[in-house]
Parts: C-alpha cells; sequence; structure tokens
C-alpha cells in the first residue's frame, strides 16, 4: 500500500527530496545543510550522484515540513556562519518547492545558496532569486561542443543566467569540474575565464578534480558509466586551470 | 631608583627569588589561605591574540625528545610493550632514587622509579595483579616479596571480595556491570599540583595540621576517625614529597619562586602521586594558565626568553608522557592503548565573563606541534562560543593536524562546577581540590533490556542474573509491555550496581587511599558517586524498532530469547529525529532516577556518564543479539555515539542527537567521538578551520557537552594497520581520550574503522 501523499499546509508546496546533508562544509560558506532535490535535466557523463536525475526516484514532501526540519538546525547554522543549499539534481526542476524553501529559510534568517548548472535559470523568477544570497553556478564547459556532449542539453540558457545573476549582482561561486582530455583544453578554459572574470560578480572559482566516487551508483542503477578509463587530473593540470582563471583577477582554489 | 630595590640588584637573582617567591603578584585571600583560584583571578593575564609569538623547539629539546622517541620505539619493541618493570622494590614517594633521562638536558626531571619508562609495583591494589602484570611481561616478582606480601597485607582487591554479595558477583560475571575498578586503581581524583608551587610545603602542612585541629571534636566517631587519619597520612605524603624533591635536588618546603620552579614543583607533586597510585586515570587539572603567571612574571623581567618558556612546557610534557603503569592484559582489553589520561584543561571563561585562555595554553598546545601527536597529555579544550577567535583557531588547527585534542562545553559546565575546574580521565568535571569522585564504571543498559526481556536470564548464557520477573512470550514485540519490565529491571540493576559500588569504595578508601592527591583537596568536599551507562544507542534503537517497525521475537529451544527478526524501518538514533532521540534522553533520565534513589557510600552524590572508553568493544563482546538488529559480539557505539553507519542525515544531525542528552542526568560526562574526513571539512586549511570553529560553536549552543574530533580517512587507518611501524605516532581520539592506533588490538583497530566517517563531499 503505498501512503498517502502529504498534505500541503497552507501556503505551502509540494516537491520532491533526495536526501539531506546536514554537515556540508564545501557547497558554500561555513556548515551547510545541504538539501538535494531530485530531478536533472542534464545527463553528465560524470554525474556523482546519478540517483538523483529522475524527480521520482526522490521522497514526496512539502516545504513546510523540509523547514520543519531545517528550523531543527537554524541556531546551530547561524552559529556555524553557514546556512542553507539547495542542491540535486537541479533544484530549479522544482521552482516553486525550491522558492518557498528558500523564503522559509531567509525567515528563519538563514544564509542561502542555490547550487545549479543555470540550465533552466529562467525557471528562477525574480523573486525566488532575491531569497538566494549565494549561486553555486556550475558551468561545465565552454563551447556549444563540449557541453552538449558532456551534458545532453546546450549552453547558451547557462551562460544567459550568468548574465542576468550579474545585471541583478548576484554574488556567484563558479565550479568547473575538470575531466582529462574532456573539459581540460587550454583555450575553451580561457575563454571561460575572460567571460566569468567579465561578469564582475563571481567572488572565487573553485576548480573541482574529477573523480569516480559516484561509479558504483552508475553501476547499481544498471547503467554504463562511460569514463571508467578516465583518471583524475593530475596535480600539475589542476594548478594549471587553477592559474588561468588567476590570470584574469579571479580567486580560484 | 628605589632603595629596596638596588639592593636587590646586588643579591644573586636566585637568593632575591627564593627570599620573596611572591613578588609582584596582587595579594589578595590566597595569602592567607589556600585558594588557588583566588590567586588566579587576581593575577592572570588574559590573552586574546593568535599562535604568531609561539617558539618551535630549542636544540635541547630536539636533542632530549630524540632521546625519548627512541626509549618509545625500544618499548613498542619490547615484550607486551613494557620495557622495564621493578620486581624488587614497591612503589612509594620515596622509593626510588631520582631518575634522569639525560641529566645535562633535561630543564625538568623526575621519573617514578629509578629508569625511564621503568614500571614500579603497587601492590596495594591486589597482589595478584601486579604478580600476572609482571608474568604477563616476562617479569618474575622477586620470590621475598612474592612470601612476604601477601602474608602480610591485606588488599583493596582482597577486601571487596570479603563483601561482594552472590548477586554483585553474578552481575559482574555476566557482563551486566562490567569494568569495576575492584582489581584496580580508581583513579579520577586530582589533587591540586599547582598548590605545592604557589604555598610550598610546609604551608601545606600547616594548614592541614590545623585541618586536623579542627577535628578535636567532642563526639569522636567513625566518620571523624576516617577522616583524621586521612589527614595524618595526607601529612605523612606531603613530608614525603619533601625528600622526593630533595633527592632531585629541590627545596619543595618553600614556595616555587621562578617559572621554572613553578613548573618543576607542580610536576614533582604531580610525580608523587603517579609514583604512588596506581589510578586507572590520573589527571593533571587545570595547570597551564597557572603556570603562565609565573612565565609571563620571568618574561616581563626579562629572566627568560620565549623560547625557554616553551622549553619548559615542551620538557614538562616529555615527562608526562612517561607516565606508566603496570597492568594486567585483561585491564588493557577495557583501556586499550596503555591510557594514562594525565588529562590537562585549557581555555574555559571566567565568571566575571573574562577568558581564562593564556598564552601557556597555546605554548602546551603547541608541544603537538613541537613533539608531534600524542595521546598523553589529554588536551582538554573547555570550549566557549567566547573563547577568543585567536585561541579557537589555533585549536581547531592542532586538531587537524594532529587529532590530539578534545573539546568539552565551558558554557555548559560553568554553572555546575565554577571556573576553577578540571576534567578527570575523559568527560568527569570537579572542582580542583574541592571535589573528588568514586569512579563506577558502567552498566550495560542493552543488557539489561535483554534481561527484560527474557525474565532476569542472562541471554547469552541462559543462566538467572536478574529477578525472575515474568518473560516476554509473545512473538512480537509490544513496546508497552517491554517498558513496564525495561523499568523495574533497570531499578533493580541500579540498586545492585550502587551497592557494589559502595563496596568497592569502601574498601578502597580503607585498603589503597590515595593520600597524596587527597592531600592536595580541602578538608571538606564534595565526593561524586559516578556511575555510568553503556549501550545507550542500542537501547535506544531497540526500544525505536519495537515501536515504529515490528520486531518478531526468536527463541532457543530453552523459550529464551535469541534473536529477532525485524520488519520494516525505523528510525534510529543520530538522524535529529524526535521520535528516537526522545527514547535516549527518557534511558539517561530514567537510570538516573534510579541510582538517585539509592544510597552512596560516604553521602556522595551520584552521578553517571555515558563514556564508554575502549570497553565498548568488550560490552559488545558479551552482549546477545539485540532487537535493533545489532548481532552478538559486535561491539557498542562508543560512549553517547549513534550505532556505526546509522546516522545518516550527515555531522550536524548526529550532533543534535547526541546534545538533546541532558547534562543535568549525566552530570560525569556524555561522550561524543566525531570523525571526518578532511576534504569534507572544507576545501582550504583555512576553510576547514573556520568550519571546525563553526562545528564546535554550533554543537556547544546546543548543549552538546563533550566531542572527540578526527580528521583523517579510512585509507590512512587501513595503511597504519598493515604498517605500524610507519606511524609510531598516529593519534586517534576514542571514547574520552586519545591512543596511538597502532597500540590497539586488531579487534578494535577494526572497531574504529568501522565507525561513521563523515565524508560528504
Amino acid at each position: 500500500m503505498t501512503p498517502p501523499l502529504p498534505q500541503a499546509r497552507p501556503g505551502s508546496v509540494s516537491g520532491w527530496v533526495h536526501s539531506v546533508e546536514t554537515g556540508g562544509t564545501v557547497d558554500g560558506p561555513g556548515i551547510r545543510y545541504v538539501l538535494f532535490m531530485s530531478g536533472c535535466p542534464l545527463r553528465c557523463l560524470y554525474c556523482h550522484n546519478p540517483d538523483t536525475q529522475h524527480m521520482h526516484d526522490g521522497t514526496r514532501t512539502t516545504s513546510a515540513e523540509v523547514l520543519d526540519d531545517i528550523a531543527l538546525y537554524a541556531t546551530f547554522l547561524k552559529r556555524a556562519h553557514g546556512g542553507l543549499t539547495l542542491s540535486g539534481g537541479e533544484p530549479l526542476v522544482q521552482p516553486e518547492f525550491a522558492a518557498a524553501i528558500l523564503r522559509g529559510a531567509k525567515a528563519l534568517g538563514l544564509h542561502t545558496a542555490l547550487d545549479t548548472s543555470g540550465f533552466l535559470g529562467n525557471h528562477a523568477d525574480d523573486h525566488l532569486l532575491e531569497d538566494v544570497d549565494l549561486v553555486l553556478l556550475d558551468i561545465k564547459a565552454f563551447s556549444e561542443k563540449t557541453y552538449r556532449h558532456l551534458t545532453g542539453v546546450p549552453l547558451r540558457p547557462t551562460l544567459e543566467f550568468a548574465e542576468r545573476l550579474a545585471g541583478m549582482n548576484k554574488r556567484i561561486w563558479l565550479r568547473y569540474v575538470l575531466v582529462p582530455n574532456l573539459t581540460d583544453d587550454a583555450a575553451e578554459i580561457d575563454g571561460l575565464a575572460e567571460f566569468v572574470a567579465g561578469l564582475g560578480v563571481v567572488d572565487r572559482v573553485d576548480v573541482l578534480p574529477f573523480h569516480k566516487m559516484g561509479e558504483h551508483k552508475w553501476k547499481a542503477l544498471g547503467r554504463k558509466y562511460m569514463l571508467t578509463n578516465t583518471e583524475p587530473p593530475s596535480r600539475e593540470l589542476v594548478e594549471r586551470v587553477r592559474g588561468q582563471f588567476q590570470a584574469q583577477g579571479l580567486r580560484a582554489d | 631608583m628605589d632603595t629596596l630595590l638596588m639592593d636587590g640588584l646586588a643579591q644573586t637573582t636566585e637568593q632575591q627569588s627564593a627570599a620573596d617567591p611572591w613578588r609582584g603578584f596582587a595579594p589578595g585571600v590566597w595569602r592567607r589561605s589556600v585558594d588557588v583560584r583566588d590567586f588566579i583571578q587576581r593575577n592572570l593575564c588574559p590573552y586574546e591574540g593568535d599562535a604568531g609569538f609561539v617558539a618551535g623547539p630549542t636544540a635541547r629539546t630536539t636533542a632530549l625528545f630524540a632521546k625519548v622517541t627512541d626509549l618509545l620505539k625500544q618499548e613498542r619493541a619490547a615484550k607486551g610493550g613494557v620495557l622495564d618493570a621493578d620486581t624488587e622494590v614497591f612503589a612509594s614517594i620515596t622509593s626510588h632514587a631520582a631518575g634522569y633521562i639525560d641529566r645535562e638536558l633535561e630543564v625538568i626531571v623526575g621519573l617514578q622509579t629509578d629508569k625511564p619508562l621503568k614500571r614500579a609495583i603497587m601492590p596495594f591494589g591486589g597482589w595478584r595483579m601486579v604478580k600476572t602484570g609482571l608474568e604477563a611481561y616476562g617479569y618474575t616478582p622477586s620470590p621475598k616479596l612474592e612470601e612476604v606480601f601477601p602474608a602480610l597485607r591485606k588488599t583493596h582487591n582482597d577486601g571487596v571480595f570479603d563483601v561482594y554479595t552472590p548477586e554483585m558477583l553474578r552481575c559482574r560475571k555476566s557482563g551486566v556491570i562490567t569494568g569495576l575498578p575492584d582489581a584496580y586503581g580508581r583513579g579520577r581524583i586530582i589533587g591540586d599540583y599547582r598548590r605545592l608551587a604557589l604555598y610550598g610545603a610546609d604551608f601545606l602542612i600547616k594548614d592541614k595540621k590545623a585541618q586536623l585541629a579542627s577535628l578535636e571534636v567532642s563526639r569522636i566517631d567513625e566518620d571523624i576517625l576516617r577522616l583524621r587519619e586521612e589527614i595524618s597520612e595526607q601529612i605523612r605524603a606531603l613530608k614525603e614529597l619533601v625528600t622526593m624533591a630533595a633527592s632531585y635536588g629541590f627545596d619543595v618546603k618553600r614556595p616555587a619562586a621562578t617559572a621554572r620552579e613553578a613548573v618543576q614543583w607542580t610536576y614533582l607533586a604531580y610525580l608523587a602521586a603517579v609514583k604512588e597510585a596506581n589510578g586507572a586515570a590520573m589527571s593533571l587539572g587545570r595547570v597551564s594558565s597557572f603556570l603562565d603567571i609565573y612565565i609571563d612574571r620571568d618574561l616581563r623581567d626579562g629572566v627568560i626568553t620565549e623560547a625557554e618558556a616553551q622549553e619548559m612546557i615542551d620538557h614538562f610534557v616529555m615527562k608526562l608522557r612517561m607516565v606508566r603503569f603496570l597492568r594486567t592484559p585483561e585491564y588493557d582489553q577495557l583501556f586499550s592503548g596503555d591510557p594514562t589520561w594525565v588529562t590537562e584543561c585549557l581555555g574555559g571563561m571566567g565568571l566575571d565573563g573574562r577568558t581564562l585562555v593564556s598564552k601557556t595554553n597555546f605554548r602546551m598546545l603547541q608541544t603537538l606541534h613541537n613533539l608531534g601527536p600524542a595521546p598523553e597529555p589529554n588536551l582538554t579544550v573547555l570550549w566557549s562560543e567566547k573563547l577568543p577567535d585567536g585561541f579557537k583557531r589555533f585549536c581547531a588547527d592542532t586538531s587537524i593536524k594532529t587529532c590530539s585534542v578534545q573539546y568539552e562545553n565551558d558554557d555548559l559546565m560553568r554553572g555546575y562546577w565554577g571556573d576553577d575546574y578540571g576534567i578527570a580521565c575523559c568527560v568527569s568535571a570537579m572542582r580542583i581540590g574541592k571535589q573528588m569522585q568514586f569512579f563506577g564504571a558502567r552498566a550495560n543498559l542493552a543488557k539489561t533490556l535483554m534481561y527484560a526481556i527474557n525474565g532476569g536470564k542472562d541471554e547469552v548464557s541462559g543462566e538467572q542474573i536478574g529477578p525472575a520477573f515474568a518473560p516476554i512470550t509473545g512473538d512480537v514485540l509490544d513496546y508497552d509491555e517491554v517498558m513496564a519490565r525495561f523499568e523495574p529491571m533497570m531499578e533493580w540493576l541500579a540498586k545492585v550496581y550502587m551497592n557494589a559500588l559502595n563496596a568497592i569504595h569502601y574498601m578502597h578508601d580503607k585498603y589503597m587511599y590515595e593520600r597524596m592527591e587527597m592531600a592536595l583537596h580541602d578538608r571538606d568536599i564534595l565526593r561524586t558517586m559516578a556511575c555510568g551507562i553503556a549501550g545507550l544507542s542500542v537501547v535506544a534503537d531497540s526500544l525505536s524498532a519495537i515501536k515504529h517497525a515490528k520486531v518478531k521475537v526468536i527463541r532457543d529451544a530453552s523459550g529464551l530469547a535469541t534473536d529477532f527478526e525485524i520488519e520494516g524501518d525505523y528510525p534510529a538514533f543520530g538522524n535529529n529525529d524526535a521520535r528516537v532521540d526522545d527514547i535516549a534522553v527518557w534511558a539517561v533520565e530514567r537510570f538516573m532516577t534510579a541510582l538517585r534513589k539509592q544510597k552512596p557510600y560516604r553521602n556522595a552524590m551520584p552521578t553517571q556518564s555515558v563514556l564508554t572508553i575502549t570497553s565498548n568493544v568488550v560490552y559488545g563482546k558479551k552482549t546477545g543479539n539485540t532487537p535493533d538488529g545489532r548481532k552478538a559480539g559486535q561491539p557498542f557505539a562508543p560512549g553517547a555515539n549513534p550505532m556505526h553507519g546509522r546516522d545518516r542525515k550527515g555531522a550536524i544531525a548526529s550532533m543534535a542527537s547526541v546534545a538533546k542528552l541532558p547534562y543535568s542526568h549525566a552530570q560525569d560526562g556524555i561522550s561524543y567521538t566525531f570523525t571526518i574526513v578532511p576534504g569534507a571539512l572544507g576545501r582550504t586549511e583555512d576553510e576547514r578551520v573556520s568550519n571546525l570553529v563553526g562545528m564546535l560553536d554550533g554543537y556547544a549552543a546546543q548543549g552538546g557537552h563533550h566531542i572527540n574530533v578526527n580528521v583523517f580517512d579510512r585509507e590512512t587507518l587501513l595503511h597504519a594497520m598493515d604498517h605500524p611501524e610507519l606511524y609510531p605516532q598516529l593519534t586517534i581520539r576514542v571514547s574520552g581520550y586519545a591512543v596511538n592506533f597502532i597500540k590497539l588490538t586488531r579487534e578494535q583497530q577494526l572497531d574504529v574503522i568501522s565507525r561513521t566517517f563523515h565524508d560528504k563531499h
């Protein structure tokens, strides 16, 4: 028997959640309550959470329930100079759900971050973005060809979203997953670095070395993992790419 | 210039300082009566800066530490990790001649015996323990001792077994109560070692004589007689301390007059205690901010440099790392890694709102950088959100680099114990020199739950251990029915447990009285009867499974419930879920309520801890399958930790569950061990430090009591298991103390590795 769906309280929105990590430290400043929402339109080759791609693989809940849980940690998160991060999956697959949670988090006095690929940036209206203090923007590649090969979707919407954020003076942390032979092209990275620096709102760039920690999840899902033979980037390569961003005056770690 | 001062300059510095050891100190009550806190309050110069000032090791320190390292290496290679043991002489404060590592290099001197790392015989706890201890490591006690001692002298162990009831013996054997200090020294008494430095022995003896005179009362009953005898013993111990110090060339009859003397005097007082008493935990207290007052004076007077100040502390710490006791293999099974719990408290806030952080707190932490990580001394930071930021960051940085620091919530404890308390062992707070505890090991609450289900029969042996209440006969466990049987079983256990502890501490006072440590206490002190529980998360999860899922009972041929089958999911402790966390809170309160109904020996105040040290492995071994799905023999989670792998919502949820456990009902401490991989703490070194500070602030604000912080990955530990020679100093925090990972038994190493590592990133 399927349990009855939770009743949305007045003002509450239903949505799908994959999981929660209460002690996140790498998805925004300080200690983060990271809400992994399910559903994502991208099919990245290196996806380390392939189990979050389908919305209905998550658990159905409501924004009120989620906020009740977040409220339990509000004191802690504030003292630890952290806050809430919406991640996934792609949070903007469920914009109303995301907006309700962000609104509630702001009411709790929390710092909020939105971890997104930007592909669904036009789902985020200005009201939603008003409740976002920081966008963790993943620009996964800088040429249409590489981007589409890697993610299965076009690049343009992400770049448009970045420009819109810049126009609103919304702070951004850029994330760039560095995969040898896939996203390590020097010219492409120079182009990205120049674009990002031009936005004027990017406070830091996280160059994230590719890892295979998600590989077992692909196997568990019975899907073929295309990067089995790809190795993590060398320290030299990581330093080179960080240097490319730094050359544009960006802070890159 | 003042003529008096001119006269002073004509004298040698040493004569001048000895003549006026208190020069430059702000006066107060402390000058007339023994009151170290008053001295600290009036003289401490709090330090709000960062670690920029600290010094590296001097050449002398490096040379001496090379010798110590070599000795430690030889010790690890020796049979059972015992380098040398005395077979001829009983230990006392004055039993051994002065010992040195390298007299030319040592700035602070004194060893327990005449040679470094040579273990002494302390037989008043029990002759058999000494004999088996020696024999286990390939030594034979001298035939003369063996002939004479057991015939002439009754021991603590003899006394306890004279009075134990059959019921107590059954509980001890089944493991429903384990680790009782009936065959080893109870420890957990902190002498106020600072008193020797501040006052000198003459002042202290005079004070003790006045205490004795104050007990010339009209009605001399048993209590008065015992106390009079104890104070007489204390005076004797102080006199022996003077003799022992003289053998090293120091006159401790007078107060310490310089920083070096203050460190040396404090250490000699501590040394006298560990020369004679083989307590499980021989904690140091809270000496570094006290010593800071002397160091600060000498620095201001230009008598010493920062490098020399650091050198004194480095050398002091080297000595503390070398404290050893002769213990039996059974003891090591309970408390693994040869711990001595030389716990030293750093940080904390004063009642007046000033911080008690001093530069010497930094110097003490700096020893972990200068000498590398080590389990001892057990450095304990009394954490407050209000601690200066520079200190918080240095603590976190040191934790990340060495895993050798534990944290306890000063904001929580200050209200109970003031601002001059120390931590004995792992988590037991006590006002220094004004309070002691009767250490009571712990009761196995998970087994007690099994007794409730099985009508008092042991689930492993089938023997009737507890009262023969009606067992549960249904096929599916009913929450209300189980609770209705669990509560009376807890009441029964609390009664047997308290009575056993009364027997133990009566005999301990009688046959193995810690005269040196107690000489550094006031006449009238608060005693706590420190009970404890093990298996809290097993109990909470079991009751949660019974309540929220369906738990079917599997019985053996005799009808004993020996296994369980769980249908469905249940909320597990460690996920900040009120449905199960409330059960854990209830269990703590309920058992404490049962303990409070008992009458402890010597009008002690009953308390309890949620702490297992490494005995969670032994407790698990002795406990059958439990209704939470834990299999027979599997280790319990340590202390108040959630069961391994069942905390799935991340570090903060896990901490939040533990922080709910009420300190008011567990005033002997609530231990939580936290392990995180470096990458999960942040991307850069600076971020890791900030995030660890943030976590500690958040945990403290929620009311969490204690947290051990380990920052390393599983792979490091696996590698160290196979290549111990590459990791001589790999230190990890377990429940309330730190150990050398390579000194743990393989079983305990595996237990540590199976614990939850917070690794999401």
